[in-house]
């Protein structure tokens, strides 16, 4: 297969970037996206230009760090999968691909594809953590949890924390991510004490770190490599204003 | 006082009390709605009305006592309605200053995006209504107190009249998603009656858009005259 990419090419944060046009020749469908663009950069090495810098890991969808935003979609066209799950097949032959980084003024472009998703980092400080007392392992199942809130806490849980969310999301909100990290320890009874601060606390710094305001769009249900609902907002969102209830006094 | 403060202090808390001052609003729209609809009841019902809404519970209450009361409840509701949706747009704005070559619309409610511009147009829409209808200053032969002959008089240029069904349709788009999305912001998104939010929001702006272009309609088909 051949393409035609459009790449977003930037050297540093400070300094202004453009798109450069690369033909991608014998591609295998079979290739993933990522292993597309090393073949791209094995050219560009070799004819000794710079290699489009981007960011990945795992290579198997557990990561995170693969998000760049694929003909105007976060992950590309498939739905369901991290780039580096998606494979050429799902394209047509002879397609252009613009291919772009997140934008996000909280996610500021370290170089071409890969940017500083340090702002979520920061959001877990803030809170998405529990309180144990260490000591010898408690008998297995002496905490009994209803199944339907394991199961909910185990779909919060799935949030990979790669950005598609902010990516897609008009406002560039992160209320998505923030929404599955405060639900799935939230949900749980090791969750529980700090339940309430933890979700002000998350909240306040997701909006000291420069998101946007969440308009219910649901576009980042949709972008989410891991299928995670915007319902986990509205359970983020009535947990802050019982939080907030609890915490101002009147 | 200073749990509502303690809202407006985050991105969240913002949106939930939008939610409640929308409601506000909604609450008086389907009274004014109501209202409105008395017109049919021919002119005598429906200045009888106007003049009662002045001087409701007199002698316990003083004459346009419930009036004010009301009207500064939904004008608080109202200004800080349009001040938290200035300062959250001015945020999400601020939060994307590049903008993509390429985006696609993923969002799974196409009015969502009309909410800011759609709220402008309510806006200017409000004010001309209120120079219209209640004072007069826009309105070609104004009468103080003689409520149906203000109504039919005002609507009677198709003009105006358009303009009155096109302030309904911002309105009632705005109302569309406003009333769906407020479930959502109040964390009241339960599965159980998830099914039940989206008709529930298009048959609220659907009796509200035709129980208001009713009105002009009705006086430009000469339904509704002197
Ligand atoms: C100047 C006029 C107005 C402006 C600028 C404005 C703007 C906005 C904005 C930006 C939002 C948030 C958008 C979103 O969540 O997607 C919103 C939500 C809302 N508006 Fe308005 N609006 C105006 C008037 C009204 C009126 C007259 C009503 C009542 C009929 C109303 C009812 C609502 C409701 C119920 C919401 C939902 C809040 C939520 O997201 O939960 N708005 N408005
Ligand atoms: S490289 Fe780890 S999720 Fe894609």
């Amino acid at each position: 297969m051949n393409f035609t990419l459009h790449v977003w090419r930037q050297d540093g944060p400070e300094v202004p970037g453009g798109f450069e046009t690369y033909e991608a020749r014998d591609i295998s469908e079979h290739m993933s996206f990522l292993e597309m663009l090393d073949l791209v950069n094995e050219g560009l090495t070799h004819d000794g230009h710079e290699p489009v810098a981007f960011e990945h890991d795992c290579r198997e969808g557990i990561c995170g760090s693969c998000g760049m935003m694929i003909n105007g979609v976060p992950h590309g066209p498939k739905g369901m999968v991290a780039t580096c799950q998606l494979h050429m097949r799902s394209f047509r032959d002879g397609d252009e691909i613009w291919i772009e980084p997140w934008r996000a003024t909280a996610f500021p472009v370290l170089r071409d594809l890969a940017v500083d998703r340090g702002a979520l980092d920061r959001i877990i400080d803030a809170g998405g953590y529990i309180s144990v007392r260490t000591g010898s392992p408690q008998d297995a199942n002496a905490l009994l949890i209803r199944k339907e809130d394991a199961d909910l806490a185990m779909d919060a849980a799935q949030c990979i924390g790669c950005g598609a969310c902010v990516a897609a999301c008009p406002n560039a909100s992160a209320m998505l991510f923030t929404a599955a990290k405060v639900s799935h320890l939230g949900l749980l009874p090791q969750g529980q004490p700090e339940r309430y601060t933890r979700v002000l606390d998350m909240v306040t710094q997701h909006d000291r770190e420069g998101f946007g305001n969440c308009t219910n769009h649901g576009a980042c249900q949709e972008a989410c490599p891991k299928g995670i609902s915007v319902d986990f907002i509205a359970r983020l969102n009535r947990d802050l204003v019982v939080s907030t209830w609890k915490t101002a006094g009147d | 006082m200073r749990r509502v403060s303690a809202l407006a202090h985050t991105s969240v808390g913002k949106k939930v009390l939008m939610a409640v001052t929308g409601f506000i609003w909604f609450g008086f729209l389907v009274g004014h709605m109501a209202g409105n609809l008395k017109a049919f009841t021919g002119a005598e019902h429906f200045d009888e009305y106007a003049h009662h809404l002045r001087v409701f519970g007199e002698p316990m209450v003083p004459p346009m006592g419930f009036l004010w009361t009301f009207r500064l409840l939904v004008l608080v509701a109202f200004v800080g309605h349009v001040i938290l949706a200035w300062q959250t747009s001015r945020g999400s704005h601020a939060a994307r200053q590049v903008a993509y070559r390429k985006q696609e619309h993923l969002s799974f409610s196409r009015a969502s995006g009309f909410m800011r511009w759609g709220g402008v147009a309510i806006l200017v829409f409000v004010i001309f209504h209120l120079l219209h209808m209640t004072t007069g200053q826009l309105h070609p032969d104004f009468v103080e107190g003689a409520a149906y002959a203000n109504l039919v008089g005002g609507l009677s240029s198709p003009v105006v009249a358009g303009l009155y069904v096109l302030a309904m349709v911002a309105v009632s788009a705005h109302l569309y998603h406003g009333l769906w999305s407020l479930f959502q912001t109040v964390g009241a998104a339960h599965p159980k009656y998830h099914a039940a939010r989206r008709p529930l929001a298009v048959a609220a702006a659907l009796v509200i858009f035709f129980g208001f272009i009713s009105i002009p309609v009705a006086v430009l088909t000469g339904v509704l005259t002197f």
